[in-house]
Formats: structure tokens, C-alpha cells, sequence
């Protein structure tokens, strides 16, 4: 009678306990500022799963997807064919509200992490994350190996824009993360969402979301918003500028 | 030391920058044009977007002419009643180019239609220049005079006009014409279009030398002046602190070039000029017939939320 009751008991612990880790996350700056001088930094994530009364005991092992997503833009990419002898852009394809900056890491590579139709559903790897493209008046995802599709992914990569780094996120105690997220010299401003995914076995068992803002200051981002709203004055500054500089270096270098 | 460009989205080292703005300058000061067409390919050589680079060279270049103006205006060796016909056309020009060059980059041919230009115009005019400063040369050495220069059929064109410092007499028509090509294509290609400008108005319209660079700089000062502005107003483009940087080196570096340029023979310098023109004409060329590193472009369509 008494073990019945310990069996139903823990059944009914293990039906609730899919929920039963809580993720604290935090980044080491909320505000990120592109100065004049900025050449590229690295933000630290860092966090806990925190254990509750509820969790299986031997639950220990954690896998962790962090993913990183920049302010959306749409975007274009053009393929050059040859024609007439020479390289021509000739044939594109355009990309809806995609990230301008992504990033995806792990503690183990994806496929160790999870089976590959959860991956897909949680958009784990850059292959599995969804990039609406538009395709003849429609609005799909198309196959991962699409040449306009990993072309973009692999552009974007050069750039240092669209990152996967598996080896990335580092346990420092069985529940205790660390995680650095590397920000190049052009990167995108506006507001980045993380997304920390927590696996355990194989299993999804959930998630939590933190931010961070990208903001440009000074004097340059003067310029850059006032050449944007503001063109006629920025025309002209720029046009009075010149000629100033044209007049000086008369005066200065003037031989008689 | 690494500075951010605001409207070029990128970080460049500033000393590069201007290192690249008082060589350009040197050149432009020997050979005594804007150095536009030198100046481009090297800003989309470092990594600046072609439409970046057209629209700022623009206001460097509009800076060097000034200061080559404001002392040409000095000599009294600027016709203004020429320069002022010729603006007309310039202007005129100038905006159609804008307008092409949004319109192009709209159709993401911007790219190649600089290129395609740059290797027209580069080869055609840098062989023309080259093998006429050859045959100066040669002539010279073998101690013959120049042929006599006659009047051709531009000169029998109806709407004439006295240009009373230039002492000719001549046709509007051609000068305006002259005036919307060369603002045309210097607002395509980010060029002042001085080496274009300076043998059209020697050879087809026979302004005497002692007016035609004073005169062509005018109006490639004020091309430049309302290219920068244009491609401000429509296509936000003109980065302001790219710009700087290059007119300080220009205008530096095209006084110690206008130095050297007086130690060589005019020939010489037409035949050295012929070459970079050519070299510069040629090197485009061979970026369009070889295969890309990468046959993709991205391009991005202005950030939203």
C-alpha cells in the first residue's frame, strides 16, 4: 500500500516536472554604445538552472542553445551569371524581416543536443532557423541547402554577422553558464533578443528571453541620423565644407 | 588609428584614409585635374560600397577644385561668361545623373554600371591621351612644329557668342552639350571629369590654354557642388567624415604635386597621365571579365522595427 502510494507519488512529480527548472540569465551590459573608435566587443551572458523541489534527482546533465537575434531588415541577394562575357547581376531573391545579426551557440554540438525534428521546431542552427524569403508572390522558407540561402547565411557569416558556435557556452558548475556573444565592428544598432533554450536527455524543457540594446553615440551618430532626416542641411553643411576647406588650403599654401 | 564612418557603415583607419586623399592629391596637383576617377577605385578597393564612394568623392572633389579655382580666379585666367554657358549644360547634367544613379541602384546595376563606365571611358580616353602624347613627343624630337590648328564644323553652328577673356567666338550649343555630358557622367561615376573636360575644350572647341583649366574647374566645382547635394537629398550616401578626411589629404598632397608637375615637360606629363588613365581604365576591366571571388551580393533594404 505505502510503496503504491510512493509510485503514484512520484508519477505525478515526473508529469509536473517538465517545468521544473527555472533559468536566471543576465548580460554583462543591457546598452551596448558604438563610439567613433569602436572596433568590435564581446558581450558575457551568463546564468543558472535553478533546481526546485520538483526536479527529477537524476536530471544533472543540462544542454544549453543560446540564440542571439538582431534588430530585422529585408535584404536582398543577387547572383552574378556571366553574360556577354562579363559578370552580371542577373537573377535575386529577397529576404522578409530577417535578422540582421544572429547567433546561435551551444555547449555540445546541436546534433548531440537534440533530435533533429526538435531542432527544427526550435530553430536550432543556422540551418533550421527561419529565413522568409519571398518566391514568386509567395512567402516561404525554403530548403536549407537553397544556393540563395546558404549563400546569404555564408555572406553573412563572413561578415562576422551570422554566427554558430557550439563549443560557445561553457558550464562552470553542472548548472552554473557562461557564454561570451562577440559583437563585430558593423554591427547592426537596435534591440537584440536572447533566447536561452534548455534541453535535458534529448527533451525541450524550456526557455527564457533577456536583451540588450545597441545604441551609437557621439558625433557619429549625429551625422548618420542628420544625413538620414535631415538631407537638404546635411547637403549643405557637407557642400559649405567643402568649399571652406577648398578656401583655407588657398590661403595656406598661397605663394604670393 | 581606427575611425568609424558614419554613413559608409564601416571602420577605417584614418592615416590610410589620408594617406590615400594627399596621393590622389599629389597627382591630381601634377596633372592639374580633379582626380575623381583615382580616388573612387580606391575608396571601393578598401571596402566602401560604389554608391558610398561616388557620392562622397564628390564633395572632395568639389574641396580641390575650389581651392585650384580661387587661384586661377586670382590670375585672372577664368572665363566667366564660357564657365557660365557651360554651367547651364553642367547642371542639367549633373541632375540626370542622379537621378540615373538612383534609379540603377534601385535595379541593383549600379554596381556594374560604374565599372562598365569606368572601363569605356578609362580605356578610350587614356589610349587617345597616351598615343597623342607619344606623337607629341616624337614630333618634338624631331624638331617639327605642331599642325596648324583650323576651325571645324563646330564652329559653323548657328547661335553664336563672343567669349571676350577665352578671345573666341563660338556656338553655344557644343558648350552646353559639353556641359551635360560631362556633369552626366561625373555624378555616375564620382568623377570631376577634368581629364575629360580640359582636351575637349583644347582640341574641339579651341579655348585658348591660358582660360580652359581655370574654366573647366568651375564648373567642375560647381557640378561637384550640386552632385554632393543631390546624392545628400536622395539617396543619403555623402558621408561627411569620409569626405574630410580626403580633402585634407587632397588638398595637401596637390600642393607638393603641382610643384613636381612643373618640373616635367607637357608632353610627358600628357603621356604619364595617359597611362594612369589607361591602367585605372584597364584594371576595371578585368575585375568585370574575371570570374568573382563570390557570385553573391546582399544587399540590405533599410532596417524596419
Amino acid at each position: 500500500m505505502m510503496r503504491a502510494a510512493l509510485a503514484i507519488l512520484l508519477v505525478l512529480l515526473l508529469g509536473s516536472a517538465a517545468r521544473a527548472e527555472r533559468l536566471i540569465v543576465s548580460v554583462s551590459n543591457h546598452r551596448v554604445t558604438v563610439t567613433p573608435n569602436y572596433s568590435g566587443e564581446e558581450l558575457v551572458l551568463f546564468g543558472s538552472v535553478e533546481k526546485d523541489a520538483t526536479t527529477p534527482a537524476d536530471r544533472t546533465a543540462y544542454d544549453l542553445v543560446v540564440t542571439v537575434i538582431g534588430p530585422r531588415a529585408d535584404m536582398v541577394t543577387r547572383r552574378k551569371e556571366r553574360t556577354f562575357g562579363i559578370w552580371i547581376n542577373t537573377d535575386y531573391r529577397q529576404f522578409l524581416q530577417v535578422p540582421s545579426y544572429l547567433a546561435l551557440f551551444a555547449n555540445r554540438p546541436f546534433d548531440l543536443i537534440t533530435s533533429p525534428e526538435i531542432a527544427r521546431r526550435q530553430q536550432i542552427g543556422l540551418n533550421n532557423v527561419l529565413l522568409t524569403q519571398r518566391v514568386s508572390g509567395d512567402y516561404a522558407d525554403v530548403v536549407p541547402n537553397d544556393a540563395f540561402r546558404s549563400a546569404f547565411i555564408r555572406l553573412r557569416t563572413q561578415r562576422g554577422l551570422y554566427r554558430e558556435d557550439p563549443s560557445a557556452v561553457t558550464f562552470l558548475t553542472p548548472t552554473l553558464f557562461r557564454t561570451g556573444i562577440p559583437l563585430p565592428a558593423e554591427v547592426p544598432i537596435g534591440t537584440y533578443e536572447v533566447e536561452i533554450k534548455l534541453f535535458a536527455n534529448g527533451a525541450f524543457i524550456g526557455k527564457t528571453e533577456t536583451a540588450f540594446e545597441i545604441v551609437k553615440v557621439g558625433f557619429e551618430q549625429f551625422v548618420a541620423t542628420t544625413a538620414r532626416q535631415n538631407g537638404l542641411i546635411y547637403g549643405l553643411a557637407t557642400v559649405a565644407m567643402a568649399l571652406m576647406t577648398g578656401w583655407m588650403a588657398s590661403i595656406v599654401f598661397r605663394k604670393d | 588609428m581606427q575611425l568609424y564612418l558614419p554613413i559608409a557603415d564601416l571602420p577605417v583607419n584614418v592615416f590610410l584614409v589620408l594617406a590615400m586623399g594627399a596621393a590622389v592629391g599629389f597627382v591630381s596637383g601634377m596633372f592639374g585635374i580633379g582626380g575623381g576617377f583615382l580616388m573612387t577605385p580606391l575608396l571601393i578597393f578598401i571596402g566602401i560600397t560604389p554608391a558610398v564612394a561616388v557620392a562622397s568623392v564628390a564633395s572632395h572633389i568639389a574641396a580641390s577644385s575650389c581651392s585650384g579655382a580661387l587661384s586661377y580666379w586670382r590670375r585672372r585666367a577664368i572665363d566667366p561668361a564660357l564657365a557660365s554657358v557651360l554651367l547651364c549644360g553642367g547642371v542639367t547634367g549633373t541632375a540626370l545623373g542622379v537621378w540615373t544613379f538612383t534609379q540603377l541602384r534601385a535595379l541593383g546595376q549600379l554596381d556594374l554600371m560604374i565599372a562598365l563606365s569606368y572601363v569605356v571611358l578609362l580605356t578610350t580616353v587614356g589610349s587617345l591621351m597616351f598615343s597623342e602624347g607619344l606623337r607629341a613627343l616624337l614630333r618634338t624630337r624631331r624638331g617639327a612644329v605642331p599642325p596648324r590648328r583650323t576651325h571645324n564644323w563646330i564652329h559653323g553652328l548657328p547661335l553664336k557668342m563672343r567669349f571676350k577673356r577665352s578671345k573666341i567666338y563660338l556656338s553655344v550649343i557644343p558648350v552646353v552639350i559639353v556641359g551635360i555630358v560631362i556633369g552626366f557622367i561625373g555624378s555616375i561615376m564620382g568623377i570631376g571629369g577634368g581629364f575629360i573636360l580640359v582636351p575637349i575644350m583644347i582640341y574641339l572647341l579651341r579655348v585658348p590654354t591660358s582660360t580652359v583649366i581655370g574654366t573647366s574647374m568651375i564648373l567642375t566645382l560647381v557640378t561637384m557642388l550640386v552632385a554632393t547635394m543631390l546624392h545628400a537629398v536622395t539617396n543619403h550616401l555623402v558621408d561627411a567624415v569620409l569626405a574630410l578626411i580626403l580633402m585634407v589629404g587632397g588638398v595637401t598632397g596637390a600642393q607638393f604635386g603641382a610643384r613636381a608637375g612643373q618640373k616635367i615637360r607637357g608632353e610627358q606629363l600628357r603621356l604619364l597621365l595617359g597611362l594612369l588613365i589607361l591602367s585605372v581604365g584597364v584594371r576595371f576591366a578585368i575585375e568585370l571579365v574575371i570570374q568573382p571571388a563570390d557570385l553573391f551580393t546582399i544587399r540590405e533594404l533599410g532596417a524596419s522595427g
